[in-house]
């Protein structure tokens, strides 16, 4: 018997807020979280727009030696799922001794590796470098701080799929769980932000250069798009067999219904309709709903000129002209490893709490997002069930759908 | 360098970096059990030494090393050498 899938934590912390009750005002009120970086200009970017979140100081909460292995990814990642961990009713005695897995998305550790390559090329010394770094370096950082700290005792993987990575880590987890592998999996996304990270994605041309309107720049499916803003910080959700959830009496957010995903097999960077498709209508299958149930999409719309383009053809192939859509990439930018699983934490925050959170800077349809219902401002909507997009580099596509859960 | 600017230093980064009260710093106090170190702190006692002492400490050094006055002892020994 295949398990029922709930989710019963969620964190965040972002550009549009560090917790969940920031998060839903600023979702609720349409706010940017786009500023204008000087050292990005200063470091030879092309664009120094940026979503931007501060380094949070953790010795509050951890140990000298739980911090040393720690750059921005796991910072950012320890806050999101101290949250969540808190609002699911976990803590670390419990996770010690009931088996608890964690995959986390994320695909880079740029700033870390930068930093100790520096140290080497001054001291001259790898020895000097000290006991940290290596933590930071590897890509799993957010893996192996986690588990460490929290004593998970479950599957412990990391999760990199570019821009689908957040999203895919909730998919995979989703299948663990209900093929009754795993009871619970904390699943989410992380991406730094620092001018080593995103310097060779700035130099392909793809960012927004408005840099006089930061909060103007990201504008998904609006016609006068010029290419997206990147962004970062961490998104976390734990999801659950229901068994578990009820055994332990858990808050339930909702519950995952649907996960379809395929590979493009095409261009390294360019979208594709075809792999999207198939991606979408894996995860209706999944689940077993029509195209008509699904009462909002969140948009994987990064606002570049061709991803939205085919996005919004897609979306109008499968659903119609009907069907609610946002990018809350609009206000966050482009949160990249992060953004599968922080759109999951925004749209849940706007199911639980009866709204669309608005597709800001969306001005003039072009002739392709005028085939869908773009929604460009707050608007009060009972959502039962919605689908979140994720694509990423190298053609890898993930569809996530989750339901307003009903015993 | 004196040997009471040493113990000054020495406290002061001791203290700072391993986050213990600078009072438990003490002469006759056991060096590893007083920082709780494990073996990445080695690691790291010996980034520090190179940054605020001047000189990189073997392994073979700590050794000799148990208590705090061990440790200026062996301080004292290498900056005679360098």
């Amino acid at each position: 018997m295949e398990n029922r899938v709930v989710i019963t934590g969620v964190g965040i912390y972002s550009c549009i807020g560090e917790n969940l009750t920031e998060v839903l005002d600023s979702l609720k009120n349409g706010k940017s979280g786009i500023i204008y970086d000087a050292i990005r200009n200063d470091f030879g970017y092309r664009s120094s727009l940026t979503g931007f979140v501060k380094d949070p100081d953790l010795k509050p909460f951890l140990s000298r030696r739980e911090r040393m292995g720690m750059h921005q990814p796991a910072m950012f990642a320890y806050m999101s799922t101290k949250e969540a961990l808190e609002n699911s009713n976990l803590d670390v005695d419990f996770l010690d001794k009931n088996e608890t897995g964690i995959i986390f998305g994320n695909d880079s550790t740029a700033g870390a590796v930068i930093e100790t390559i520096d140290k080497v090329r001054e001291k001259k010394d790898t020895t000097l470098i000290g006991s940290g770094d290596i933590f930071q370096n590897m890509n799993c950082t957010v893996n192996m701080n986690l588990s460490t700290i929290y004593k998970l005792k479950g599957i412990n993987i990391t999760l990199s799929a570019a821009c689908a990575s957040g999203s895919h880590s909730i998919g995979m987890g989703y299948l663990l769980i209900k093929q009754g592998l795993q009871e619970r999996v904390i699943c989410g996304g992380a991406q730094e932000i620092n001018i080593f990270a995103m310097g060779s994605f700035d130099g392909l041309g793809a960012f927004s250069i408005k840099q006089d309107q930061p909060h103007n720049a990201s504008r998904p499916f609006d016609r006068d798009r010029d290419g997206l803003v990147p962004s970062g910080g961490a998104a976390t959700v734990i999801i659950e067999s229901l068994e578990s959830a009820l055994k332990r009496n858990a808050p339930i957010y909702g519950e995952v219904v649907g996960y379809g995903f395929s590979s493009n097999g095409d261009h390294i960077s360019n979208p594709n309709f075809d792999g999207q498709y198939r991606s979408l209508n894996m995860s209706l299958k999944l689940a077993g709903v029509s195209p008509s149930e699904i009462d909002y999409i969140n948009a994987h719309a990064t606002s570049t000129i061709v991803g939205d383009k085919t996005e919004a053809q897609v979306i109008a192939e499968v659903f119609g002209s009907k069907i609610p859509v946002s990018s809350t990439k609009s206000m966050t930018g482009h949160e990249c490893w992060m953004a599968g699983a922080s759109e999951i934490v925004y749209s849940l925050l706007m199911m639980n709490n009866d709204f669309i959170a608005p597709n800001i800077n969306f001005e003039n349809p072009d002739e392709d997002s005028q085939k869908i219902n773009v929604v460009p401002e707050y608007r009060e909507k009972k959502i039962d069930c919605f689908l979140s997009n994720s694509f990423g580099f190298g053609g890898t596509n993930s569809s996530l759908i989750i339901k307003k859960y009903k015993p | 360098m004196e040997r009471s600017e040493i113990i000054t230093i020495t406290k002061k980064f001791l203290s700072e970096e391993f986050e213990v009260d600078i009072d438990t710093i003490k002469d006759n106090e056991n060096l590893r059990e007083t920082l709780d170190l494990d073996s990445l702190d080695y690691v790291d006692l010996v980034v520090l030494i190179e940054e605020n002492l001047g000189f990189k400490p073997t392994a073979e050094d700590f050794k000799t090393v148990e208590t705090f006055d061990d440790f200026y002892n062996l301080v004292e020994q290498k900056l005679m050498n360098v």
